[in-house]
Protein backbone atom coordinates (compact mmCIF):
# COMPACT_ATOMS: atom_id res chain seq x y z
CA UNK A 1 0.00 0.00 0.00
CA UNK A 2 2.85 2.25 1.00
CA UNK A 3 5.26 1.44 -2.00
CA UNK A 4 2.08 2.23 -4.46
CA UNK A 5 1.22 5.23 -3.10
CA UNK A 6 5.01 6.53 -3.38
CA UNK A 7 4.90 5.19 -6.73
CA UNK A 8 1.83 7.21 -6.96
CA UNK A 9 3.52 10.71 -5.79
CA UNK A 10 6.64 9.81 -7.27
CA UNK A 11 4.95 9.60 -11.05
CA UNK A 12 3.13 12.64 -9.64
CA UNK A 13 6.13 14.46 -9.14
CA UNK A 14 7.74 13.64 -12.69
CA UNK A 15 4.77 13.99 -14.77
CA UNK A 16 2.29 15.97 -13.01
CA UNK A 17 -1.44 15.19 -11.80
CA UNK A 18 -3.21 16.06 -15.45
CA UNK A 19 -3.64 12.96 -17.53
CA UNK A 20 -3.06 14.89 -20.73
CA UNK A 21 0.25 16.14 -19.45
CA UNK A 22 1.37 12.66 -18.59
CA UNK A 23 0.43 11.72 -21.73
CA UNK A 24 2.64 14.35 -23.41
CA UNK A 25 5.70 13.27 -21.26
CA UNK A 26 5.16 9.75 -22.05
CA UNK A 27 4.35 10.26 -25.89
CA UNK A 28 7.14 12.57 -26.48
CA UNK A 29 9.53 10.62 -25.17
CA UNK A 30 8.63 7.70 -27.48
CA UNK A 31 11.02 8.87 -30.49
CA UNK A 32 14.03 9.14 -27.79
CA UNK A 33 13.37 5.32 -26.60
CA UNK A 34 12.65 3.87 -30.29
CA UNK A 35 15.66 5.80 -31.80
CA UNK A 36 17.61 4.61 -29.32
CA UNK A 37 16.16 1.09 -29.69
CA UNK A 38 17.03 1.46 -32.98
CA UNK A 39 20.36 2.15 -32.27
CA UNK A 40 20.76 -0.14 -30.23
CA UNK A 41 19.92 -3.00 -32.39
CA UNK A 42 21.67 -2.02 -35.80
CA UNK A 43 19.21 -0.53 -37.39
CA UNK A 44 19.89 3.27 -37.46
CA UNK A 45 21.93 2.40 -40.80
CA UNK A 46 25.70 2.98 -41.78
CA UNK A 47 26.42 5.79 -39.36
CA UNK A 48 24.18 5.14 -36.19
CA UNK A 49 25.58 7.71 -33.58
CA UNK A 50 25.38 10.67 -36.04
CA UNK A 51 21.42 9.44 -36.75
CA UNK A 52 21.26 9.04 -33.22
CA UNK A 53 22.42 12.32 -32.64
CA UNK A 54 20.29 14.48 -35.10
CA UNK A 55 17.33 12.45 -34.48
CA UNK A 56 17.44 14.03 -30.94
CA UNK A 57 18.55 17.28 -31.84
CA UNK A 58 15.95 17.70 -34.64
CA UNK A 59 13.23 16.38 -31.83
CA UNK A 60 14.69 19.22 -29.38
CA UNK A 61 13.97 21.97 -31.94
CA UNK A 62 10.64 20.89 -32.86
CA UNK A 63 9.15 20.60 -29.29
CA UNK A 64 11.07 24.18 -28.99
CA UNK A 65 8.72 25.36 -31.96
CA UNK A 66 6.15 23.70 -30.70
CA UNK A 67 6.03 25.44 -27.39
CA UNK A 68 6.84 28.36 -29.77
CA UNK A 69 3.61 28.13 -31.28
CA UNK A 70 1.37 27.78 -28.66
CA UNK A 71 0.46 31.72 -28.07
CA UNK A 72 0.20 32.78 -31.67
CA UNK A 73 -2.33 29.67 -32.40
CA UNK A 74 -4.61 30.88 -29.39
CA UNK A 75 -4.15 34.32 -31.29
CA UNK A 76 -5.38 33.44 -34.11
CA UNK A 77 -8.20 31.51 -33.04
CA UNK A 78 -7.15 27.98 -32.26
CA UNK A 79 -7.31 26.09 -29.18
CA UNK A 80 -5.49 27.30 -26.16
CA UNK A 81 -2.77 24.39 -25.05
CA UNK A 82 -1.02 27.12 -22.28
CA UNK A 83 -1.67 24.33 -19.95
CA UNK A 84 0.58 21.89 -22.23
CA UNK A 85 3.19 24.81 -22.83
CA UNK A 86 5.51 24.05 -19.96
CA UNK A 87 5.35 20.27 -20.55
CA UNK A 88 6.37 20.64 -24.03
CA UNK A 89 9.02 23.25 -23.54
CA UNK A 90 10.60 20.98 -21.11
CA UNK A 91 10.46 18.06 -23.31
CA UNK A 92 12.39 20.57 -25.56
CA UNK A 93 15.04 20.81 -23.48
CA UNK A 94 15.37 16.81 -22.35
CA UNK A 95 16.13 16.44 -26.30
CA UNK A 96 18.59 19.27 -25.81
CA UNK A 97 20.44 16.90 -23.09
CA UNK A 98 20.35 13.84 -24.85
CA UNK A 99 21.53 15.44 -27.76
CA UNK A 100 24.62 17.09 -26.21
CA UNK A 101 25.03 13.64 -24.11
CA UNK A 102 25.61 11.52 -27.15
CA UNK A 103 27.66 14.31 -28.57
CA UNK A 104 29.87 14.74 -25.55
CA UNK A 105 29.82 10.97 -24.79
CA UNK A 106 29.58 8.59 -28.03
CA UNK A 107 30.71 10.98 -30.85
CA UNK A 108 34.06 12.94 -28.60
CA UNK A 109 34.55 10.25 -26.09
CA UNK A 110 34.78 12.48 -23.44
CA UNK A 111 37.76 14.13 -25.18
CA UNK A 112 37.60 17.52 -22.71
CA UNK A 113 40.23 18.92 -24.70
CA UNK A 114 38.74 18.09 -28.29
CA UNK A 115 35.51 19.39 -26.73
CA UNK A 116 36.33 22.33 -25.53
CA UNK A 117 38.43 22.99 -28.76
CA UNK A 118 34.99 22.12 -30.97
CA UNK A 119 33.51 24.34 -28.57
CA UNK A 120 35.30 28.02 -28.99
CA UNK A 121 36.93 27.06 -32.54
CA UNK A 122 33.61 25.89 -34.73
CA UNK A 123 30.69 28.21 -34.49
CA UNK A 124 28.04 25.78 -35.03
CA UNK A 125 29.20 24.39 -31.87
CA UNK A 126 29.60 27.19 -30.03
CA UNK A 127 26.06 28.46 -31.31
CA UNK A 128 24.05 25.13 -30.56
CA UNK A 129 25.87 25.09 -27.02
CA UNK A 130 24.77 28.70 -25.97
CA UNK A 131 21.11 27.36 -27.42
CA UNK A 132 21.74 24.85 -24.23
CA UNK A 133 23.46 27.01 -21.87
CA UNK A 134 20.36 29.50 -22.11
CA UNK A 135 17.80 26.22 -21.74
CA UNK A 136 19.15 25.28 -18.55
CA UNK A 137 17.96 28.00 -16.14
CA UNK A 138 14.60 28.10 -18.41
CA UNK A 139 14.49 24.35 -17.69
CA UNK A 140 15.13 24.97 -13.95
CA UNK A 141 12.67 27.58 -13.13
CA UNK A 142 10.03 25.65 -14.91
CA UNK A 143 7.97 24.92 -12.07
CA UNK A 144 5.02 26.57 -9.82
CA UNK A 145 7.41 26.90 -6.67
CA UNK A 146 9.88 29.07 -8.92
CA UNK A 147 7.32 31.30 -10.29
CA UNK A 148 6.30 32.03 -6.66
CA UNK A 149 9.62 32.97 -5.63
CA UNK A 150 10.36 35.31 -8.70
CA UNK A 151 7.08 37.05 -9.07
CA UNK A 152 5.15 36.12 -12.47
CA UNK A 153 7.03 39.48 -14.15
CA UNK A 154 10.30 38.74 -13.77
CA UNK A 155 9.92 34.79 -14.26
CA UNK A 156 7.58 35.80 -18.03
CA UNK A 157 10.91 38.45 -18.44
CA UNK A 158 13.47 35.33 -18.11
CA UNK A 159 11.50 32.78 -19.95
CA UNK A 160 11.49 35.52 -23.19
CA UNK A 161 15.34 34.17 -23.56
CA UNK A 162 14.00 31.04 -24.96
CA UNK A 163 12.90 33.44 -28.18
CA UNK A 164 17.48 34.03 -28.49
CA UNK A 165 17.58 29.91 -27.36
CA UNK A 166 15.28 28.61 -30.16
CA UNK A 167 16.57 31.24 -32.75
CA UNK A 168 19.96 29.98 -32.21
CA UNK A 169 18.83 26.36 -32.00
CA UNK A 170 17.57 27.21 -35.68
CA UNK A 171 21.23 28.62 -36.38
CA UNK A 172 22.94 26.07 -35.19
CA UNK A 173 21.10 23.28 -37.80
CA UNK A 174 21.47 25.47 -40.64
CA UNK A 175 25.28 26.21 -39.86
CA UNK A 176 25.82 22.42 -39.71
CA UNK A 177 24.73 21.60 -43.51
CA UNK A 178 27.35 22.21 -46.17
CA UNK A 179 25.07 24.09 -48.73
CA UNK A 180 22.66 26.17 -47.23
CA UNK A 181 20.55 25.75 -49.64
CA UNK A 182 19.43 22.55 -47.86
CA UNK A 183 14.94 21.69 -47.48
CA UNK A 184 15.30 20.68 -43.59
CA UNK A 185 16.94 23.21 -42.20
CA UNK A 186 15.95 26.17 -44.16
CA UNK A 187 12.76 25.09 -43.39
CA UNK A 188 12.93 24.97 -39.71
CA UNK A 189 14.74 28.35 -39.62
CA UNK A 190 11.69 29.84 -41.64
CA UNK A 191 9.22 28.53 -39.29
CA UNK A 192 10.95 29.84 -35.73
CA UNK A 193 11.59 33.23 -37.96
CA UNK A 194 7.58 33.33 -38.32
CA UNK A 195 7.04 32.61 -35.07
CA UNK A 196 9.13 35.33 -33.65
CA UNK A 197 8.14 37.72 -36.24
CA UNK A 198 4.37 37.05 -35.07
CA UNK A 199 5.80 37.64 -31.32
CA UNK A 200 6.97 41.33 -32.73
CA UNK A 201 3.42 42.04 -34.69
CA UNK A 202 1.72 41.26 -30.94
CA UNK A 203 4.16 43.73 -29.61
CA UNK A 204 3.87 45.94 -32.25
CA UNK A 205 0.32 46.48 -31.89
CA UNK A 206 -0.03 46.65 -28.21
CA UNK A 207 2.50 48.83 -27.66
CA UNK A 208 3.80 50.93 -30.82
CA UNK A 209 0.07 51.46 -32.32
CA UNK A 210 -2.14 51.31 -29.44
CA UNK A 211 -5.94 51.57 -30.60
CA UNK A 212 -7.54 54.15 -28.93
CA UNK A 213 -10.04 52.86 -26.09
CA UNK A 214 -13.41 53.04 -26.78
CA UNK A 215 -14.86 55.48 -25.08
CA UNK A 216 -17.81 54.77 -23.40
CA UNK A 217 -20.89 56.99 -24.56
CA UNK A 218 -24.34 56.30 -23.19
CA UNK A 219 -26.48 54.19 -25.54
CA UNK A 220 -28.90 56.25 -26.74
CA UNK A 221 -32.37 55.55 -27.08
CA UNK A 222 -32.94 54.89 -30.73
CA UNK A 223 -29.63 52.38 -30.26
CA UNK B 1 -6.13 -12.88 -54.49
CA UNK B 2 -5.10 -14.24 -51.53
CA UNK B 3 -1.17 -15.07 -51.67
CA UNK B 4 0.20 -16.97 -48.75
CA UNK B 5 3.54 -16.60 -47.26
CA UNK B 6 4.91 -19.74 -47.08
CA UNK B 7 5.35 -20.57 -43.17
CA UNK B 8 7.21 -24.08 -43.19
CA UNK B 9 10.60 -22.80 -44.17
CA UNK B 10 12.75 -24.21 -41.71
CA UNK B 11 15.98 -22.07 -40.92
CA UNK B 12 18.14 -25.22 -42.36
CA UNK B 13 16.76 -24.64 -45.45
CA UNK B 14 17.66 -20.96 -46.23
CA UNK B 15 20.80 -20.42 -47.76
CA UNK B 16 23.85 -19.77 -45.38
CA UNK B 17 25.06 -16.37 -46.13
CA UNK B 18 28.46 -17.46 -46.66
CA UNK B 19 27.06 -19.40 -49.43
CA UNK B 20 24.86 -16.97 -50.74
CA UNK B 21 27.80 -14.84 -50.62
CA UNK B 22 29.83 -17.37 -52.55
CA UNK B 23 27.37 -17.01 -55.06
CA UNK B 24 29.79 -13.91 -56.56
CA UNK B 25 32.60 -16.77 -56.99
CA UNK B 26 30.14 -18.84 -58.85
CA UNK B 27 29.44 -15.17 -61.26
CA UNK B 28 33.07 -14.87 -61.81
CA UNK B 29 33.39 -18.13 -62.78
CA UNK B 30 30.17 -18.15 -64.97
CA UNK B 31 31.91 -15.36 -66.45
CA UNK B 32 35.06 -16.39 -66.91
CA UNK B 33 33.47 -19.05 -68.82
CA UNK B 34 31.95 -16.59 -71.18
CA UNK B 35 28.27 -16.90 -70.16
CA UNK B 36 26.37 -13.94 -70.58
CA UNK B 37 26.47 -11.43 -68.25
CA UNK B 38 22.93 -10.56 -68.12
CA UNK B 39 22.60 -13.68 -66.81
CA UNK B 40 24.87 -12.95 -64.20
CA UNK B 41 23.09 -9.82 -63.38
CA UNK B 42 19.44 -11.53 -63.18
CA UNK B 43 21.19 -13.98 -60.67
CA UNK B 44 22.82 -11.44 -58.50
CA UNK B 45 19.53 -10.17 -57.39
CA UNK B 46 20.39 -6.21 -58.71
CA UNK B 47 18.90 -5.74 -62.29
CA UNK B 48 22.05 -3.23 -63.16
CA UNK B 49 24.95 -5.22 -61.25
CA UNK B 50 26.67 -7.29 -63.25
CA UNK B 51 29.97 -8.45 -62.03
CA UNK B 52 33.59 -7.54 -63.08
CA UNK B 53 37.23 -9.57 -63.52
CA UNK B 54 39.51 -7.52 -62.20
CA UNK B 55 42.84 -8.57 -60.81
CA UNK B 56 44.28 -7.77 -57.14
CA UNK B 57 46.39 -4.63 -57.16
CA UNK B 58 50.12 -4.08 -54.65
CA UNK B 59 48.29 -0.84 -53.87
CA UNK B 60 45.70 -1.98 -52.18
CA UNK B 61 45.23 -1.69 -48.97
CA UNK B 62 44.94 -5.21 -47.15
CA UNK B 63 44.99 -4.40 -42.96
CA UNK B 64 41.82 -3.31 -42.70
CA UNK B 65 38.57 -4.15 -42.53
CA UNK B 66 36.36 -3.43 -45.81
CA UNK B 67 33.16 -1.85 -44.94
CA UNK B 68 30.36 -3.55 -45.63
CA UNK B 69 28.48 -2.94 -49.01
CA UNK B 70 25.42 -2.15 -47.35
CA UNK B 71 26.93 0.90 -45.41
CA UNK B 72 28.59 1.68 -48.93
CA UNK B 73 25.51 2.08 -51.02
CA UNK B 74 23.49 3.42 -48.89
CA UNK B 75 25.63 6.42 -46.90
CA UNK B 76 26.15 8.69 -49.99
CA UNK B 77 26.33 12.15 -50.63
CA UNK B 78 25.27 12.70 -54.36
CA UNK B 79 23.71 16.15 -53.87
CA UNK B 80 22.19 15.39 -57.29
CA UNK B 81 19.80 13.30 -55.69
CA UNK B 82 19.14 15.11 -53.02
CA UNK B 83 21.09 16.17 -49.85
CA UNK B 84 20.25 13.24 -47.27
CA UNK B 85 22.60 10.54 -47.54
CA UNK B 86 19.57 7.88 -47.62
CA UNK B 87 18.48 10.11 -50.81
CA UNK B 88 21.11 8.72 -53.86
CA UNK B 89 19.99 4.89 -52.47
CA UNK B 90 16.39 6.49 -52.44
CA UNK B 91 16.56 8.03 -56.04
CA UNK B 92 19.55 6.70 -57.79
CA UNK B 93 17.52 3.94 -59.72
CA UNK B 94 15.84 6.17 -61.58
CA UNK B 95 19.16 7.42 -63.79
CA UNK B 96 19.98 5.85 -66.86
CA UNK B 97 23.65 4.52 -66.91
CA UNK B 98 23.74 2.96 -70.41
CA UNK B 99 24.36 3.87 -72.87
CA UNK B 100 27.11 6.71 -71.81
CA UNK B 101 29.73 8.53 -73.00
CA UNK B 102 32.36 9.90 -71.43
CA UNK B 103 34.08 12.50 -73.96
CA UNK B 104 37.84 13.80 -73.59
CA UNK B 105 38.82 17.36 -74.64
CA UNK B 106 40.56 20.45 -74.24
CA UNK B 107 44.19 20.17 -74.76
CA UNK B 108 45.06 16.69 -75.95
CA UNK B 109 45.74 15.86 -79.44
CA UNK B 110 43.66 12.64 -79.72
CA UNK B 111 40.45 13.68 -78.07
CA UNK B 112 37.41 10.90 -77.67
CA UNK B 113 34.03 10.78 -77.28
CA UNK B 114 34.05 7.03 -75.48
CA UNK B 115 31.31 5.01 -75.45
CA UNK B 116 31.54 3.59 -71.55
CA UNK B 117 31.54 -0.12 -72.99
CA UNK B 118 34.57 0.90 -75.70
CA UNK B 119 36.53 2.12 -72.74
CA UNK B 120 36.17 -0.64 -69.91
CA UNK B 121 36.74 -2.73 -73.12
CA UNK B 122 40.24 -1.25 -73.80
CA UNK B 123 41.71 -1.62 -70.03
CA UNK B 124 42.42 -3.95 -67.95
CA UNK B 125 40.46 -3.84 -64.72
CA UNK B 126 41.97 -3.87 -60.62
CA UNK B 127 40.98 -4.24 -57.64
CA UNK B 128 41.80 -1.32 -55.55
CA UNK B 129 40.76 -1.26 -52.12
CA UNK B 130 41.24 2.12 -50.71
CA UNK B 131 40.27 4.11 -47.58
CA UNK B 132 37.67 7.03 -48.20
CA UNK B 133 38.02 9.57 -45.68
CA UNK B 134 34.66 12.53 -46.35
CA UNK B 135 35.42 15.82 -45.50
CA UNK B 136 32.69 15.12 -42.99
CA UNK B 137 34.50 13.55 -41.01
CA UNK B 138 33.75 9.93 -41.44
CA UNK B 139 35.37 7.15 -43.36
CA UNK B 140 35.43 3.83 -45.14
CA UNK B 141 37.65 1.16 -46.85
CA UNK B 142 35.97 0.26 -50.29
CA UNK B 143 37.10 -2.09 -52.84
CA UNK B 144 37.10 -0.54 -56.20
CA UNK B 145 36.99 -2.00 -59.45
CA UNK B 146 38.92 0.21 -61.90
CA UNK B 147 41.97 1.66 -63.81
CA UNK B 148 44.44 4.31 -63.74
CA UNK B 149 43.33 7.46 -64.86
CA UNK B 150 46.87 8.00 -66.44
CA UNK B 151 45.85 5.03 -68.91
CA UNK B 152 43.51 7.42 -70.23
CA UNK B 153 45.14 10.43 -70.23
CA UNK B 154 47.87 9.17 -72.11
CA UNK B 155 46.17 7.83 -74.47
CA UNK B 156 44.83 11.04 -74.98
CA UNK B 157 48.00 12.68 -75.46
CA UNK B 158 47.70 15.55 -73.53
CA UNK B 159 49.84 18.85 -74.80
CA UNK B 160 52.64 20.49 -73.26
CA UNK B 161 50.61 23.22 -71.90
CA UNK B 162 47.80 21.29 -70.36
CA UNK B 163 48.43 21.30 -66.50
CA UNK B 164 45.10 20.64 -64.70
CA UNK B 165 42.70 18.11 -65.63
CA UNK B 166 38.93 18.95 -65.44
CA UNK B 167 36.05 16.49 -64.62
CA UNK B 168 32.43 16.48 -65.03
CA UNK B 169 29.15 14.95 -63.49
CA UNK B 170 25.92 13.90 -65.69
CA UNK B 171 23.60 16.43 -65.86
CA UNK B 172 20.23 15.54 -65.95
CA UNK B 173 17.23 16.79 -64.34
CA UNK B 174 14.34 14.34 -65.41
CA UNK B 175 16.14 11.46 -64.07
CA UNK B 176 18.42 13.51 -60.85
CA UNK B 177 16.05 15.06 -58.15
CA UNK B 178 18.56 17.31 -56.80
CA UNK B 179 18.84 19.06 -60.08
CA UNK B 180 15.35 19.96 -60.69
CA UNK B 181 13.04 22.12 -58.55
CA UNK B 182 13.00 24.67 -55.82
CA UNK B 183 15.76 23.11 -53.49
CA UNK B 184 18.91 22.83 -55.50
CA UNK B 185 21.92 23.07 -53.58
CA UNK B 186 24.81 23.18 -55.95
CA UNK B 187 25.32 24.58 -59.36
CA UNK B 188 25.48 21.96 -62.12
CA UNK B 189 27.31 20.23 -63.23
CA UNK B 190 29.40 18.95 -60.33
CA UNK B 191 32.97 19.97 -61.56
CA UNK B 192 36.10 18.65 -59.91
CA UNK B 193 39.56 18.93 -61.10
CA UNK B 194 43.40 17.51 -60.56
CA UNK B 195 46.36 19.24 -61.13
CA UNK B 196 47.85 16.96 -64.02
CA UNK B 197 50.72 15.16 -62.16
CA UNK B 198 48.09 14.61 -59.50
CA UNK B 199 45.89 12.98 -62.15
CA UNK B 200 48.48 11.00 -63.58
CA UNK B 201 49.65 9.48 -60.12
CA UNK B 202 48.93 5.96 -60.13
CA UNK B 203 47.12 5.72 -57.17
CA UNK B 204 44.43 7.66 -59.09
CA UNK B 205 42.13 5.53 -60.55
CA UNK B 206 38.59 6.01 -62.66
CA UNK B 207 36.26 2.99 -60.86
CA UNK B 208 33.35 0.96 -62.53
CA UNK B 209 32.68 -1.27 -59.44
CA UNK B 210 32.78 -1.98 -56.62
CA UNK B 211 32.76 -5.53 -54.53
CA UNK B 212 33.54 -6.94 -57.94
CA UNK B 213 30.61 -6.08 -59.66
CA UNK B 214 29.42 -2.88 -61.34
CA UNK B 215 29.48 0.61 -59.94
CA UNK B 216 25.44 1.05 -57.99
CA UNK B 217 24.16 3.90 -59.03
CA UNK B 218 24.15 5.91 -56.05
CA UNK B 219 28.30 5.28 -55.81
CA UNK B 220 28.77 6.88 -59.11
CA UNK B 221 27.73 4.94 -62.21
CA UNK B 222 28.79 3.95 -64.74
CA UNK B 223 32.23 5.78 -64.10
CA UNK B 224 33.51 7.66 -61.72
CA UNK B 225 37.07 9.31 -60.20
CA UNK B 226 38.71 8.05 -56.97
CA UNK B 227 41.49 9.97 -55.36
CA UNK B 228 42.07 8.27 -52.28
CA UNK B 229 44.51 10.63 -50.51
CA UNK B 230 41.81 13.63 -50.74
CA UNK B 231 38.20 14.44 -49.08
CA UNK B 232 35.51 12.43 -50.79
CA UNK B 233 33.81 14.79 -52.21
CA UNK B 234 37.46 15.41 -55.04
CA UNK B 235 35.83 11.79 -56.54
CA UNK B 236 33.66 13.09 -58.53
CA UNK B 237 30.89 10.85 -59.54
CA UNK B 238 29.22 9.57 -62.78
CA UNK B 239 31.74 11.61 -65.20
CA UNK B 240 30.48 12.43 -68.84
CA UNK B 241 33.63 15.03 -69.47
CA UNK B 242 37.36 15.26 -68.98
CA UNK B 243 39.39 18.05 -70.54
CA UNK B 244 42.69 19.16 -70.27
CA UNK B 245 43.14 22.75 -69.11
CA UNK B 246 45.93 25.22 -68.79
CA UNK B 247 44.69 27.34 -66.10
CA UNK B 248 43.44 25.57 -62.24
CA UNK B 249 39.51 25.07 -63.39
CA UNK B 250 36.99 26.03 -60.93
CA UNK B 251 35.61 23.08 -58.70
CA UNK B 252 32.42 23.14 -57.12
CA UNK B 253 32.10 22.96 -53.31
CA UNK B 254 35.31 25.81 -53.57
CA UNK B 255 33.24 28.12 -55.56
CA UNK B 256 30.21 27.60 -53.24
CA UNK B 257 32.29 28.37 -50.61
CA UNK B 258 35.85 29.02 -50.99
CA UNK B 259 36.67 29.99 -47.22
CA UNK B 260 36.14 26.42 -46.36
CA UNK B 261 36.89 24.02 -49.95
CA UNK B 262 40.40 24.76 -51.75
CA UNK B 263 41.38 23.20 -54.80
CA UNK B 264 43.77 20.62 -52.77
CA UNK B 265 41.47 19.23 -50.19
CA UNK B 266 44.10 16.43 -49.73
CA UNK B 267 43.11 14.71 -46.43
CA UNK B 268 45.37 16.39 -43.34
CA UNK B 269 44.62 16.03 -39.87
CA UNK B 270 46.37 19.39 -39.10
CA UNK B 271 44.56 21.94 -41.00
CA UNK B 272 40.63 21.75 -39.53
CA UNK B 273 38.06 22.38 -41.58
CA UNK B 274 36.13 26.07 -40.28
CA UNK B 275 33.27 24.13 -38.92
CA UNK B 276 34.84 21.23 -37.47
CA UNK B 277 37.90 19.70 -36.57
CA UNK B 278 40.10 17.02 -39.41
CA UNK B 279 42.24 15.00 -36.74
CA UNK B 280 39.80 12.52 -35.94
CA UNK B 281 37.25 10.33 -38.26
CA UNK B 282 34.97 7.71 -37.22
CA UNK B 283 35.15 4.76 -39.46
CA UNK B 284 31.87 3.51 -40.51
CA UNK B 285 30.61 0.07 -39.49
CA UNK B 286 32.85 -0.04 -36.81
CA UNK B 287 31.45 -0.18 -33.63
CA UNK B 288 27.82 0.30 -34.23
CA UNK B 289 26.26 3.16 -31.43
CA UNK B 290 29.61 3.20 -29.42
CA UNK B 291 32.41 2.68 -31.86
CA UNK B 292 35.50 5.21 -31.29
CA UNK B 293 36.79 8.40 -33.18
CA UNK B 294 40.43 7.04 -34.78
CA UNK B 295 42.80 9.50 -35.90
CA UNK B 296 43.02 10.71 -39.51
CA UNK B 297 46.42 9.70 -41.29
CA UNK B 298 47.80 12.48 -43.09
CA UNK B 299 47.22 11.99 -46.93
CA UNK B 300 44.84 9.63 -45.54
CA UNK B 301 47.65 7.15 -45.39
CA UNK B 302 48.87 7.35 -48.47
CA UNK B 303 51.89 9.53 -47.85
CA UNK B 304 54.50 7.49 -48.88
CA UNK B 305 53.52 7.39 -52.09
CA UNK B 306 51.92 11.21 -52.86
CA UNK B 307 53.94 13.34 -50.28
CA UNK B 308 56.17 14.00 -53.25
CA UNK B 309 53.81 15.96 -55.48
CA UNK B 310 53.38 18.46 -52.71
CA UNK B 311 57.48 19.43 -52.14
CA UNK B 312 57.82 22.62 -51.03
CA UNK B 313 53.76 23.35 -50.60
CA UNK B 314 52.59 25.18 -48.16
CA UNK B 315 49.62 22.68 -47.32
CA UNK B 316 48.15 25.22 -45.07
CA UNK B 317 47.59 28.00 -47.56
CA UNK B 318 46.90 25.10 -50.17
CA UNK B 319 44.11 23.28 -48.26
Amino acid sequence: MAARQASAGLSRLLLGADPVRRAIYILGMVPAVWTFYLGLTDQLGADPQNTLERTLGLWALRFLIAALAVTPLRRLGGPSLIRYRRAIGLLGFYYACLHLTVYLVLDQGLDLAAIWADIVKRPYITVGMLAFTILVPLAATSNNAMIRRLGARAWQRLHKLVYVATAAAAIHFVMLVKSWWTPEPAIYATLVAALLLMRFWFYAQKRLWPKPRPVSRPVSAEG
Amino acid sequence: MLIRRPSDIAPSEITPRDVYLRRREFLAGAAALGLSSGLSALLSGNAQAAPLTAEPSPLSTTDEEKTPLASITSYNNFYEFGTDKGDPARHAQRLTTSPWKVKIDGLVNKGADYDFNDLIKSSRLEERIYRMRCVEGWSMVIPWVGFPLAEVLKRADPQASAKYVAFETVVRPSEMPGQSGFFQPLDWPYREGLRLDEAMHPLAILAVGLYGETLPNQNGAPIRLVVPWKYGFKSIKSVVRISLVEKEPPITWKSQNAREYGFYSNVNPQVDHPRWSQATERRIGEGGLFGKRRPTLMFNGYGEQVAGLYAGLDLKANY
